[in-house]
Order: C-alpha cells, then sequence, then structure tokens
C-alpha cells in the first residue's frame, strides 16, 4: 500500500509536471485561437458614441450598435413612458417623433438616430399643463389599459400635425399603425376630432 | 441580435467600397432591423447609405427620377409624383402605416424580403432562408401563398404595394456596382421568380447599390386605380392587389397597364389582357371579359384558390375605377 502510494505519487508528479508545461504553453495559442474564432464567427460588439436631442436635451451616450433607439430610452434614459409591444414594427406602441415625423423607435437603431432630435410622450406637455391632445384621450376616455396610450398619443399629435383629420375614415386609414387591444378606438378618433376641432 | 459592425457612409462609392460578402446596406431599416432581430438576416457590417443616396424627386428626359432615400410618405406628398403618376401615391399609401411611411425609403421597397410565415418562422423549413431547408409553405398554411410563377421551391409573394404600380409604368431601376458601372434595369426585369433559386429575390448584382427610379412619362394620370384586398382594412400586407391604368381617347382604350401584387413572387404584370383591352371601347362588358382572361395560367396552391376569384373581382373593379377615379 505504502509502495503504491509512492508509486502512485512519483506518477502523479510526471503527469501533473507535463501538464503544468502545458499549461504554461497553451494560453497563447489558446487565445490566440479564441481570437480567431471571434473573428470569423463572433463579431465583437462594437460601441459607438451617439448625441441625440431627447425632449430638449442632448444625451450623449456610449451604446452597442444593436441597440434600438426605444432600448436606449428605456433601458438607458429611463424614458419609459415609450412602450415595447411587438418590438417588430407591427403595434406601433413605441411611436415617437424623430425630426417632426412620427417613427417607430423599435425598428430605429439608436446610431441611426445620430444628432436627432426626438421627442417621446414625456416632451408632450408644457410642464404642468397637459397637451391637448393628452388631455382630449382623457376627456373622450380614448384609452382603456393604457399601454398603447403614448404610441396613440405620438401619432395621434403627427395625424393632427400631418392634416390627416377630414373624416372618420381618413383619420383611421392615418391611425392604422396603432393597434389597441382593448378596442377604444372610438374615444381615440373622437380625441383626435376635438383636437383638430381646435 | 447577432452583433455588427456599424458604418456610416457619405457616398454611393463609399458605401459601394465597404460592403462585405455578407453585409447589409440600411436605409429606413424597417424590414432590415426587423429580420435581423429575428436572426433571419445575419450581417457582419451593416452600412448606413442614408447621407450617400439621393434623397431628390426630379424631372429628367425620360420622366421623372425618383432619389433611393426619398421617403415612401415624401414621394406621396411630392408634387411632381401626384400630378403626373397618382396612381404611385395611391399605390404607396396603401402600403405600412404612416409611421413606416416616415421611414422606409424607395429603393429599401423595392428590395423588401417576402412575408411568408415560413420565411418568417426560423423554426421551419424555407429555401428562401436556407438553401436547403425545403419548402413549408407549399404543402402547408399557403392562404397568402402565390397562385402564378411559383417554382417547387418556393411559392413566397413579393410584399411591396409601391413596386405594384412601378411595374404597371414600366419604371427603371439605376444600380450603380462597385467599379462604378451603372445599369439600368427595366422593372419587369427587376424582380425574378423563384425557380430553383428562391433565395434570391431579384437581379441586382452583388453588392450592387439601387441609386434611384426613373418613371417615364405616359398618360396614365387621369385613368388609373389601386385596389387592395386583405385581412383587414388597412395595415396588412396583400392577399389581392391590382394597379390599373388607361390611356382614353373618346371611349376607346389606345392602352391599358395592368399589374398584381400578392399573386406572385414578383410584381405581376398581365400583358394578355392589356392586349385584349387595347383598341376595345371602356365599357363594363370589356372589362368584364378582361377579367376572364387573368384565369387563364394560375395555379393555386391548396388553400389559396379563394385568391382566384378574388383577383378576378379585383382586376374588373380595378379597371372600372379607371373610368371614375
Amino acid at each position: 500500500m505504502a509502495e503504491n502510494k509512492q508509486n502512485y505519487s512519483r506518477r502523479f508528479f510526471l503527469k501533473s509536471s507535463a501538464a503544468f508545461t502545458a499549461l504554461a504553453v497553451l494560453p497563447a495559442s489558446v487565445k490566440a485561437f479564441y481570437l480567431d474564432v471571434e473573428r470569423v464567427e463572433l463579431p465583437l460588439k462594437q460601441n459607438l458614441s451617439v448625441k441625440i436631442s431627447i425632449n430638449n436635451k442632448t444625451h450623449e451616450l456610449v451604446i452597442d450598435s444593436r441597440k434600438t433607439l426605444l432600448d436606449l430610452l428605456r433601458e438607458d434614459l429611463y424614458l419609459t413612458g415609450t412602450k415595447k409591444g411587438c418590438d417588430h414594427g407591427q403595434c406601433g406602441a413605441c411611436t415617437v417623433h424623430i425630426n417632426g415625423e412620427r417613427a417607430l423607435s423599435c425598428l430605429t437603431l439608436a446610431v441611426m438616430a445620430q444628432h436627432a432630435s426626438v421627442t417621446t410622450i414625456e416632451g408632450l406637455a408644457d410642464g404642468e399643463k397637459l397637451h391637448p391632445m393628452q388631455q382630449a384621450f382623457m376627456d373622450c376616455d380614448g384609452f382603456q389599459c393604457g399601454y398603447c396610450t403614448p404610441g396613440q398619443i405620438m401619432s395621434a399629435v403627427a395625424c393632427v400635425n400631418e392634416g390627416h383629420t377630414g373624416s372618420v375614415a381618413e383619420i383611421k386609414e392615418f391611425m392604422s399603425g396603432n393597434l389597441c387591444r382593448c378596442g377604444a378606438y372610438n374615444g381615440i378618433v373622437q380625441s383626435i376630432q376635438k383636437v383638430a376641432a381646435g | 441580435m447577432k452583433p455588427f459592425y456599424f458604418e456610416k457612409t457619405g457616398t454611393v462609392s463609399e458605401a459601394l467600397n465597404k460592403k462585405s460578402e455578407n453585409g447589409q446596406y440600411i436605409a429606413g431599416g424597417t424590414n432590415l432591423v426587423d429580420l435581423m432581430k429575428k436572426n433571419i438576416t445575419l450581417p457582419d457590417r451593416v452600412i448606413d447609405v442614408t447621407s450617400g443616396l439621393s434623397s431628390s424627386i426630379e424631372r429628367v428626359s425620360l420622366g421623372i427620377k425618383i432619389g433611393a432615400m426619398v421617403r415612401n410618405s415624401v414621394m406621396a406628398g411630392n408634387s411632381l409624383i401626384v400630378s403626373a403618376y397618382p396612381l404611385l401615391v395611391k399605390a404607396v399609401l396603401a402600403g405600412a402605416s404612416p409611421q413606416i411611411r416616415n421611414m422606409a425609403s424607395v429603393g429599401g421597397n423595392l428590395l423588401q424580403r417576402t412575408r411568408c410565415p415560413y420565411f418568417y418562422d426560423t423554426t421551419t423549413p424555407c429555401n428562401k432562408r436556407d438553401k436547403k431547408g425545403g419548402c413549408g409553405a407549399r404543402e402547408g398554411l399557403n392562404r397568402m401563398s402565390a397562385i402564378i410563377g411559383q417554382s417547387e421551391q418556393c411559392v413566397a409573394v413579393h410584399p411591396s404595394d409601391l413596386c405594384v404600380g412601378l411595374a404597371a409604368l414600366d419604371a427603371i431601376v439605376n444600380v450603380e456596382e462597385k467599379d462604378g458601372k451603372k445599369t439600368k434595369i427595366n422593372f419587369k426585369d427587376f424582380h425574378k421568380l423563384p425557380e430553383s433559386t428562391p433565395w434570391l429575390d431579384n437581379n441586382l448584382p452583388e453588392g450592387a447599390l439601387i441609386t434611384s427610379v426613373e418613371v417615364p412619362d405616359n398618360a396614365f394620370n387621369k385613368h388609373y386605380a389601386y385596389i387592395k384586398l386583405r385581412d383587414r382594412d388597412s395595415y396588412a400586407f396583400a392577399l389581392v392587389s391590382v394597379a390599373a391604368a388607361l390611356d382614353l381617347e373618346n371611349g376607346v382604350i389606345k392602352s391599358a397597364r395592368l399589374a398584381s401584387g400578392g399573386v406572385a413572387h414578383k410584381p405581376w404584370r398581365w400583358y394578355a389582357v392589356e392586349k385584349f383591352l387595347e383598341g376595345k371601347s371602356a365599357t363594363s362588358k370589356t372589362f368584364k371579359e378582361a377579367a376572364e382572361i387573368v384565369k387563364e395560367g394560375l395555379q393555386p396552391l391548396s388553400g389559396n384558390a379563394f385568391k382566384v376569384p378574388l383577383l378576378k373581382g379585383a382586376i374588373e373593379t380595378a379597371l372600372n375605377q379607371c373610368l371614375t377615379p
């Protein structure tokens, strides 16, 4: 038993010496191999700096190239008024204004909003005074659960600015990019009519 | 989303030079960003061409030239387009939502991918996504799929509305390649049928950029119609769409244009119907007879035979609407 232990120890010594030697040499090649794999298979994440004006305040951020404007608003700036509904451009919950025009923040790469001027639902009110469209949504019951509402209001403001309020049919057509699961559409149309009438 | 290098380019030649094999150009991003999120398109490099491409609409000797970077909503409101090609205005406004039209470019509209559910769901087979993947739609849920020009490998349809109008009006696609070579591609030859290479949607040379679309002068701004039939009244892709335009003289059809979306892998021109209409009087009887011709050559799949009468009716209605646009 004692002899065996001794033999085992010698073998163990030889094995471990070899392992240590290998470990001393390996890191360089493993690292190089990993870098090769990374270059070919796994592109490095790219961080870019962006300067975006949001609700009249300029923000300078360093962000991943993959980040959407929606995620920048919600996760970096905690402007969670803009909602993530489908995240695929099908529901309109993420609607914001980019340089004065309504757009989907979920399909906008944040790096492409470089130097843009963005307005979100948080930037609509004038201090404590609600935007007329916000007030109209409250007066006309333009929502139920409220999740789609920030997107609906941003789209509704643009709909009025664009002048697409000639008829109920026209309003519906130009608000079709904003879905409401609660079905508050009639109240939304009335809100827009109310603001359009002045 | 897989990581990618983002680069903004200032000119067309800079963009062409920066394009890598797996790279993607980005303009409006309304389709590409979604495809990247769903791991359908996996570019290693994304090249922003928004500054390099033209955003102007101008009169040229042929007709009107629309820069590739012109946003869909800008095009729909442009006075030159409104007066010369109101059919294009109708077509572009039938597509997407106001938000998306504010973002999407004209060049990108031509290059958008199919919305076939099998293409979009990476857990299902699709030859367009994976060259040897097989086609799930052919024997599967295919009510949205093609009824003409499809192949064993692919039954997807092209999703654009604008392209149906551009096909009807014989537009020309201006293309630039890396070596500086500039080519004009007739719209009918721009998109292709799936055949045995369904992963290719069009005949755009590898790495090339669309720089503009030209629409020749025509007399189709008085009698035109665009009809789009879909599962809901707005903000949905077409089951069947029809662009129709007539050039009339004393009630007689001098020339006719007829194209459809939602029926094939490319915007489909009904040349035989156009030929039938020419020289005939513009009456509802003529239009009814014309719509009958369309049925020849249609090969509906297991789940979309309903598109045949739908298409026939849409064509007849569109032609009638041309008389009172």
